[in-house]
Formats: C-alpha cells, structure tokens, sequence
C-alpha cells in the first residue's frame, strides 16, 4: 500500500528545477520600472512643492526672495540644465547610430554642463548662508532649501551614474546592457530638467514675483 | 545523442535573439531624431526665456496675471519636455507608462491643492500675530 503511494508520488513528481526555465523577461520592462521609480520620484518632489508653498511666505521677520533671489543667475542656471538636456538628446541619437566615440563626447558635455549648474547652485546656497540667510532663519528658508537642495542631490548623483557610464561604455563599448543603462540615464536626466522647470517657475519666479 | 539534444535547442535560441531584436527595433522606433530635439530645445529656450522677461522687466503691471502666465507656460514647458526629450505617448509599454504618469499627476493634484487648501484655512483662522510677537517666539 504505501509501496504504490511512493510509486505514484514519484510518477506525478517531476524533476525539481532550480533555474528558470521560461522565457528572459522582455527588455522593455526595465523601462516600465524605472519610469515607475521617476513616477515615485515625482511625488516626493510634490511633497516638497506643497511644503514650500504653505511655508513660501512665512519670512519670520527676515529676507524675502525678492531681497534673496538673483535672477540672472538663475536663468543661466535654467540655460546650463537645459543645455545638458539637449546634450544628452545628442549623446543618445550618437548611441543610436552606435558611434561610441561620438557617444563619449556628447555625454561628456553633459557631464560639463551638469557640474556648471551644481557649481552656481552651491555658490548660491553658500551667498545665502554668508548673508545669513541660511536654512534655519526661516521657514520660508528651510523650505527653500530643502526642495532645491534635494534636486541638487538628485543631479549629483545624476552626474556620479553618468561618469560611471562613461567609463562603462569606454571599456565594454554599447553592447545592450550599456545602452539599457544609458536609456535609464537618459529618463532621470530629462526628468531633472522637468522637476527644475516647476523650481524656476514656482519657487524662483513666483518668489520674487511675492 | 548530445547533437540530438542540441538541435532543438539552437532554433529556441535564434528566435529569442530574433525577438529581442525585433523588440529593440520597436524601442528605437519611439525614440526621438536630431529634428525633434531640436524643436523641443527651440520651444523650451522661448517658454523659459518668457516668463523670466515677464518678471524681470515687469512687463506687465496685473501681479496675478503675471503669476499666472508664468505657471501656464511652466505647464506648456513640462509638457513639451515630456513629449520632445521625454517622448511620452499613450503607446508606449502598452500605455502603462501613461497609466503611472496619469495616476502620479492625480495624487500631485491632490497633495499641492489639498495642502495648499487646507493650510490657508488653518493661516487664515489662526489668531492674528505681529512680527514683534513673532520675534518673541519661544
């Protein structure tokens, strides 16, 4: 009796696989995911949006931003995001064409200009602290700061990933995977620039504008 | 026996490379030409350039007015950077990219209005305070 119960057991059993047997997941789901984590992205980002426009006008007895707020500055801040953006548009048509060379150098131009707009960025942030305008004066400052800073946290780790893609792409050239990754690069980038035109236009502008 | 093994095997693995590359193409295809980016640059160099001439010349006496244009043409901007750099359409992945960009801006909506409501209610029924009170603050 339990002879005949091991022996079907063991002709309904099949042989365990420990390894996957079907098909290698399509690749265009890599996009879905990190589209999703922009989309995730995004809504920190509104948080931040929110808190700084129920803070935006609490000045606690100190600088407005039309006091703070160098406009020229920022638009060649908004000019330096927007070059990279249109860069990158390049460095991603070279890679198309599968011109590695080419590639490099247009992701270096961003790479460039990315830092040029970090550097006015802190240079900004460290004139306002000087002028005693730093994050703890205000609520209106503490906002300020928090918003801008994240998405200056963002594109420093934007401009980190890309030197690493660089030196990826150097050695291994555009096989897929690279190409996948700079794809990747390529949404988070754009998607700075997008978060920044909602920075200049509320925050900025709209500051000054009191 | 091993080529027996080995030949129903070679088939599965040239269609999959054949899919993937099929699959490639039809990534490429949604992808931008030097044309469009450029038009998305042009369009976005004119709708940031405005908005900030509107407030650094102050061209326009009607304050609200001009917050107003400003945020309008920031929307158009978003818009054109999702379409030209981002290339955002309802076909791509199947539209679920949509779907998540739809339901994303749905819970934005709510955060920025919803906060933005609720926090003047609760500004406008507080007791009024000077910024001399406002000084003295624990």
């Amino acid at each position: 009796m339990s002879q005949t119960q091991v022996q079907s057991n063991g002709m309904e059993t099949e042989k365990p696989q420990f390894y996957l047997t079907e098909d290698h997941h399509p690749e265009g789901s890599t996009m879905l995911g990190f589209w999703l984590y922009l989309m995730s992205d995004c809504l920190i980002f509104a948080v931040l949006f929110a808190t700084h426009g129920v803070l935006g006008r609490n000045y606690a007895a100190g600088p407005s931003p039309a006091d703070l707020f160098d406009l020229p500055l920022v638009a060649i801040n908004t000019a330096m995001l927007l070059f990279s953006s249109i860069t990158y548009g390049f460095a991603m048509l070279q890679m198309e064409r599968g011109a590695k060379a080419e590639t490099l150098f247009w992701l270096g131009v961003t790479g460039v200009f990315g830092a040029a707009f970090l550097g006015l960025e802190l240079y900004e942030f460290n004139h306002l602290i000087h002028e005693g305008a730093g994050p703890t004066r205000s609520a209106f400052l503490s906002s300020f700061f928090t918003l801008v800073g994240t998405h200056g946290l963002h594109v420093t780790f934007g401009i980190i990933w890309l030197i690493t893609l660089m030196v990826q792409v150097g050695r291994y050239g555009l096989i897929p995977e690279n190409k996948r990754r700079l794809m990747c690069l390529s949404m988070f980038w754009h998607f700075l620039d997008v978060v920044w035109i909602g920075v200049f236009s509320f925050v900025y502008l709209m500051g000054v504008l009191g | 026996m091993s080529s027996h093994g080995q030949t129903p095997h070679a088939p599965a693995h040239e269609s999959a490379s054949q899919a993937h590359h099929g699959h490639s193409n039809g990534h490429q295809a949604g992808h931008g030409t030097l044309r469009s980016y450029l038009i998305g640059f042009s369009l976005s160099v004119i709708l940031t350039a405005i908005p900030f001439w509107l407030v650094m010349s102050g061209a326009i006496d009607s304050k609200l007015f001009t917050a107003f244009l400003v945020m309008g043409l920031g929307v158009i901007q978003i818009v054109v950077h999702m379409v030209y750099f981002l290339h955002m359409n309802p076909r791509s992945e199947g539209g679920w990219t949509m779907m998540a960009l739809l339901f994303t801006l749905v819970l934005v909506g709510i955060t920025l209005a919803g906060s933005l409501w609720v926090m003047h209610h609760l500004n406008t029924n507080m007791m009024p305070m000077s910024p001399e009170m406002m000084k003295n603050m624990p």
